[in-house]
């Protein structure tokens, strides 16, 4: 039963691993993109 | 966007399917039962992180020859997906070790070359917050990344050429090595899944690394005006 847990705890924490890795991607994609945006609108301001 | 989500959803099928197939459908493994089938997850991991350190091996070469940001900004995606897909491997080996061998680290040669192997890599992307220039950034990131990857054919062979506490190869380990058909199939479809996600996250990476040199480039044009 002991080796159960300890099977379902690294298939758990293995993509939990992966989840969170892929949340940090995909909010720094976001941030980034706000910025460029935020950039380009400034620029054309100043065209 | 409608490919995107049905690539992660294609992805998030292929993983959920590699796990039924090594809960449900492998069979038990004779030493160790159940608690074997971590082997599916970690050693496809450890597969799939090694893969994205030989692309972002090749990547650098392809950047110290041709001098494409492109090739830096492959590099660094693959450099921090192998590196997740390591962390990974290093925190499921020991959930494995403590109920197999009674602890959960030893420094034998196969744990401390993958060790090593993540230090260089959590290294190389340190590197690339240390230098600004973006050119010389990416030269001198690319000279070292060619270097770390020298670690990845030790890990391989580790188990290979020493002998100490990490199981023997069960694939590609010579004529007393092997597994049962049936494991050797999960194992194979789990390989695969894992190379999937692995592509995908390093898309994803790659996306993100494209978008920040877009974001350098409106930046200096800004500062010129």
């Amino acid at each position: 039963m002991k080796s159960l847990d300890s099977v379902f705890a690294a298939y758990i924490i293995g993509w939990a691993v992966f989840f969170v890795f892929y949340l940090t991607v995909a909010k720094r994609t976001s941030s980034l993109r706000e910025e460029l945006e935020r950039l380009k609108s400034t620029l054309n301001k100043g065209k | 966007m409608w490919k995107r989500a049905s690539s992660a959803a294609f992805v998030v099928f292929l993983v959920g399917a590699a796990a039924y197939a090594s809960f449900y459908i492998a069979p038990d493994e004779k030493t160790m039962h159940v608690l074997y089938r971590i082997f599916y997850f970690h050693a496809a991991a450890a597969w799939a992180g090694m893969t994205a350190f030989s692309i972002c091996f090749v990547a650098n070469l392809l950047y110290v020859w041709r001098r494409d940001e492109q090739w830096d900004s492959l590099a660094v995606s693959c450099a921090e997906v192998g590196l997740a897909f390591i962390t990974v491997v290093l925190i499921t080996g020991p959930i494995w070790a403590k109920p197999a061998w009674g602890i959960y680290w030893t420094w034998d040669a196969r744990l401390t070359s993958t060790f090593v192997l993540w230090l260089l890599y959590i290294s190389y992307l340190l590197l690339r917050t240390l230098v600004e220039e973006p050119d010389r950034r990416a030269l001198l990131s690319a000279l070292f990344g060619i270097f770390a990857f020298i670690d990845v054919p030790i890990v391989f062979g580790a188990i290979r050429w020493w002998r100490t506490q990490h199981p023997a190869p069960v694939i590609m380990g010579g004529p007393n090595s092997g597994l049962d058909p049936t494991m050797a199939k999960v194992f194979f479809f789990s390989v695969l899944a894992m190379h999937v996600l692995m592509v995908f996250l390093v898309a994803e990476r790659y996306r993100l690394e494209r978008l920040r040199t877009d974001l350098e480039l409106v930046r200096r044009e800004a500062e010129a005006i």
